[in-house]
């Protein structure tokens, strides 16, 4: 583990700790290759992690222009523009790069061919002729919030968002419910058949999702799932793996608490519902987190049942408007962005109760 | 009224036969402790009588009315388990109110009770913390206040001691015994620890393998074992067995031979005649050690201050010395062993009584 180079006590204001945990080395004096090598996989990391996530959330804020810059910016930049008095509209503005003009900022009134109309934007009157190759656009910082708004007030997204938050919300929950009934039955009750069960259950896991996607479909259509949300929540809520997790977590849960309920006249249902869901918090929180991130993020089961577009999830929505010929992508960055938002601020919402949870899990 | 009345009660897990035959009767207001080494089966039988194993076969009824296949809610037992059990998410105040909430009860009602074992046990102040933030014997404190506030026919305890430090311990049996005083209450009680048992019941139930080897009032335990097991199990020091031969029984008295301690008198025995071989038992309290003598070797001498502890050879012999001595090992002493306190086991390791004395 790290030491302090200090062995004076943590400063207690937040941000001289953060310093001092990130000068923590693990030499003892001054900073070992084992600290470079560590900070550098770090970093190298991070970055790896990071920079697709920034680069799709710095290009939403790009306008059409800008995303077809080659080579491309970091930073969203668009051609900047200037209203010149006695001109209709803004006019966009170019550096003059070669010719009698050099170094000037200029207006464009009009372009024909290879030839461009240009005006200074303090003497408008005049109109000067440069011919196109000898000129740049000049690029201002702008961050292009239209296309967020455009994507919420011209297509469906409100509809979409709420049909993935329904299902995400709604899957979860039914899921933490059976998931959890069949893991106390598991692992509190003995009765006959209980190991072949769980082998059974277990052994679902093998079994690759797309083989078994026809029969499910046949399956959902003959209950009239098909199309419906609900036919996308029912199919996936029995998760082996939920299960397993929850009952081996619930083993650790004293017998003798039960036997305590028992005595205290709990009926069954009361010691599930008051005794063990809430002492399987941690375990349920980690089941949670799996369910969201799933269930949000879930293709081709909602591609298969859900065929009108207004049942749409996000993530069907977003496939469906690559177009075959022309796809906004200004409009389809800012919805990636969108989509990724709310599963992002459960994940950090919910991590932290796993931790507490863990941590207060050491009950005697 | 509670009584409590075992016949026959047998458990088998699968093949493993672990209660043997146990008849019991407690009566209304006792305070019972179920006494025994490890794995003779007290607290099988303990849950057996509270519902949560089920009998083999036998019957167990509590105020005449037959149990068996009565679940453990509707027993009216309330248990104090050796772990506590306390809902670890739970307040005190909703722990103690979880088993009358079940059974919906007013509200008033659960309060009123709840005041009255808090002041019971000194708990007013902890009613809203949590169990992880209470030491071990608040948690003690509390699970039995979850006991009590069940106004249950028979009080059972699981080694509830167990967990606590020693002089807790000490200070925890006054307060028990205390409470069987106030509640007027029946208890029945596990431990291992024989010292708890004497200090606590008054009725003692020596149990070992699943069978029951004696069953009294503690003086009786002590003064009169009925088998060799009691007599070793009951009593701190353990009791002294040496191996012995009669040589002369006769009316008023019956000589044994010690084999390299020497002839010891006992009170005379009908049953025994010239020449049997049996054991020999003393406790280290009543045997007399006098220095100068022959017999027996100090091997090593423990002084407690008010009580010194001498371990002679042959045999391994304890003797109890009441305050300080000034023996030391190598010493040679003789041994006195005053005759109505020897106790004889035949063969089979059961009590041989003797002619004088009157069953307690």
């Amino acid at each position: 583990m790290a030491d302090t180079t200090d062995s004076a006590a943590l400063p207690a204001n937040g941000l001289s700790r953060l310093g001092a945990f990130l000068r923590a080395t693990n030499g003892r004096h001054g900073a070992d290759w084992t600290d470079w090598a560590s900070y550098a996989y770090l970093v190298f990391g991070t970055l790896l992690m990071f920079v697709p996530v920034a680069w799709l959330a710095l290009s939403s804020l790009k306008t059409p222009a800008g995303l077809d810059q080659m080579p491309p910016t970091v930073l969203p930049y668009e051609p900047a523009r200037v209203a010149i008095p006695g001109r209709a509209g803004d006019l966009p503005l170019f550096r003059i790069t070669k010719g009698d003009h050099v170094g000037e900022v200029l207006a464009e009134v009009r372009r024909i061919g290879l030839q461009a109309q240009m005006v200074e934007p303090a003497a408008p009157e005049k109109v000067l002729r440069v011919p196109v190759s000898d000129r740049e656009p000049v690029m201002r910082l702008h961050a292009a919030w239209d296309n967020y708004s455009a994507v919420i007030r011209r297509f469906d997204f409100l509809r979409y968002f709420w049909n993935s938050v329904f299902i995400t919300a709604i899957a979860t929950i039914i899921t933490l419910l059976f998931n959890a009934m069949a893991a106390f039955a598991l692992s509190k009750y003995q009765f006959r058949g209980r190991g072949t069960v769980f082998a059974l259950i277990l052994a679902t896991l093998m079994v690759p999702p797309t083989i078994i996607l026809v029969p499910n479909y046949l399956i959902a259509s003959q209950l009239g799932l098909v199309n419906s949300l609900w036919g996308v929540i029912w199919p996936g809520v029995a998760t082996p793996t939920g299960v397993f997790l929850l009952r081996q977590y619930m083993l650790t849960i004293p017998d003798e608490l039960l036997d305590a309920a028992r005595m205290d006249n709990a009926s069954e249902w009361r010691l599930f519902w008051r005794i063990m869901l809430p002492l399987s918090a941690p375990a349920l929180a980690v089941l949670a987190i799996f369910s969201v991130m799933w269930r949000w993020n879930e293709f081709l089961w909602p591609l298969v049942v859900l065929s009108r577009s207004e049942n749409f999830t996000l993530q069907l929505a977003l496939n469906s408007f690559q177009g075959e010929l022309t796809t906004s992508w200004n409009l389809l960055l800012a919805m990636t962005v969108l989509t990724l938002l709310p599963v992002t601020v459960i994940f950090l919402v919910l991590q932290r109760h796993i931790t507490q949870g863990i941590a207060s899990a050491g009950v005697k | 009224m509670a009584n409590l009345t075992l016949r026959g009660v047998h458990k088998s897990f699968g093949e493993v036969h672990v209660i043997h035959g146990v008849d019991l009767d407690v009566r209304d207001n006792e305070f019972v402790v179920f006494v025994g080494p490890s794995g003779c089966g007290k607290s099988t039988l303990l849950r057996m009588i509270c519902g949560l194993e089920s009998t083999t076969s036998g019957d167990i009824h509590i105020d005449g009315r037959r149990v068996n296949d009565l679940p453990a809610a509707q027993r009216g037992l309330a248990m104090v388990f050796q772990s506590y059990a306390l809902y670890p998410h739970m307040t005190v105040r909703q722990n103690m109110a979880f088993g009358l909430e079940n059974i919906r009860t007013p509200r008033k009602e659960i309060d009123a009770r709840i005041a009255e074992a808090a002041r019971m046990l000194r708990l007013d102040e902890l009613l809203s913390r949590r169990p992880t933030q209470l030491s071990g014997g608040q948690r003690q404190r509390v699970a039995i206040g979850r006991a009590i506030v069940r106004e249950p026919k028979i009080f059972l305890f699981d080694e509830p001691l167990s967990n606590l430090d020693a002089e807790l311990r000490v200070s925890m049996r006054a307060e028990l015994a205390q409470l069987h005083r106030r509640l007027k209450a029946t208890m029945i009680y596990v431990t291992h620890d024989q010292v708890e048992a004497m200090t606590m019941a008054n009725k003692i139930v020596v149990l070992q393998s699943g069978r029951v080897e004696q069953v009294g009032p503690p003086l009786e335990l002590y003064n009169a074992p009925a088998n060799r097991f009691v007599a070793g199990f009951i009593g701190s020091p353990r009791m002294n067995f040496l191996p012995a031969r009669v040589v002369s029984a006769a009316q008023e008295t019956t000589v044994l031979q010690v084999e390299a301690v020497g002839p010891v008198s006992a009170a005379p025995r009908a049953k025994l005649r010239n020449g049997d071989s049996v054991t020999l038992g003393i406790r280290p309290e009543h045997l007399e050690v006098i220095p100068g003598g022959t017999g027996a070797t100090v091997q090593a001498v423990e002084q407690l201050g008010g009580l010194s502890y001498v371990r002679l050879s042959p045999h391994d012999i304890v003797a109890q010395i009441h305050g300080q001595t000034r023996l030391g090992p190598d010493e040679t002493v003789s041994l006195r062993l005053p005759p109505d306190l020897v106790h004889l086991f035949d063969a089979e390791g059961a009590a041989v009584p003797s002619n004088f004395r009157v069953a307690a």
